[in-house]
């Protein structure tokens, strides 16, 4: 088994995933710092990624994209902020326009992933995904999403009243 | 397909509201006292009991309009000591919650994959 546990906690909007593989820490590692390797597990089923500048070291970007059924392309990008090989990597994820500019409309998320060998041949892996900046996005978007939205169900209750 | 499909959810998602979040939220806000609470809280967070305050129906109704509020994710309660109290919940954090689960998916995948990668064993692989 795998995946030994997953958590989701929705008062923090975070996920702690808990796997383990038959293989020592620098090998599991190398599936995150091979360019090659990171694509072939990073994208969901039918939406395989393709790396395009992989700058494994603290500050460094990950460019990527991922080419879905209907060839439809969605690019993306990571920026490692830390890592210490094997042990530990935390990373910022982001969207891209087509174009390859940052798109900051879409959410921001990060991964803290560690590393522990259980014994010589065996690894735990756990992974920590949070957003980052729904902060900025709850001024912007939510509050003036709920404030329209509470306009216009009064607006609805005026014209209904208005019109019996 | 799946899979696509995981993935248009949460890139897509991520901006918009389902079908059934749409009708919890109206369903929600068709009422006159409901919508008071929600700008109230808005405003700043308060508990259960000072916004009944505003009211001249009972704790309990007030306690019944925030339950509904609280299933369309509009706002969270928060216990603190004795008091319950009302959050405003921006839709960008309702709609991350509800993204939650479709991340937990992707990451199972993930998982998964990269088992199948270990298991493959290292034999046409130089790198180190």
């Amino acid at each position: 088994m795998t995946v030994v546990s997953t958590d989701v906690d929705r008062e923090a909007l975070s996920l702690t995933m808990v796997c383990e593989f038959d293989a020592a820490p620098d090998r599991v590692w190398r599936l995150w710092s091979d360019p090659r390797q990171l694509e072939r597990w990073w994208g969901p089923p039918g939406w395989p990624a393709t790396v395009t500048a992989h700058e494994f070291t603290a500050g460094g970007r990950i460019d990527y994209h991922m080419t879905g059924p209907e060839g439809e392309i969605s690019a993306a990008w990571m920026r490692v902020t830390a890592l210490d090989a094997p042990h530990f990597i935390h990373l910022e994820e982001g969207f891209s326009h087509d174009d390859g500019r940052d798109n900051p409309s879409m959410p921001l998320s990060e991964c803290a992933v560690r590393f522990e060998a259980l014994d010589d041949a065996s690894t735990r892996m756990t992974v920590v995904f949070r957003y980052s900046s729904l902060a900025d996005l709850d001024l912007v978007v939510g509050m003036g999403m709920v404030e329209g939205l509470t306009a216009a169900a009064g607006q609805i209750e005026g014209v209904l009243a208005t019109a019996a | 397909m799946r899979g696509g499909i995981t993935y248009n959810l949460v890139v897509v998602r991520s901006s918009e509201l389902s079908d059934t979040e749409v009708d919890a939220i109206f369903g929600a806000l068709a009422d006159a006292t409901r919508r008071d609470i929600i700008v109230r809280v808005m405003r700043h967070e308060q508990s259960v009991s000072s916004l009944a305050a505003h009211y001249s129906m009972s704790f309990a109704a007030v306690q019944k309009h925030v339950a509904v509020l609280e299933r369309a994710s509009l706002i969270h309660k928060q216990r603190s000591g004795r008091e319950q109290i009302v959050h405003a919940v921006p839709q960008s954090i309702a709609q991350a919650r509800s993204l939650l689960d479709q991340w937990e998916e992707l990451w199972r995948h993930r998982a998964a994959q990269m088992e199948r990668i270990l298991a493959e064993g290292e034999l046409e692989r130089s790198e180190s």
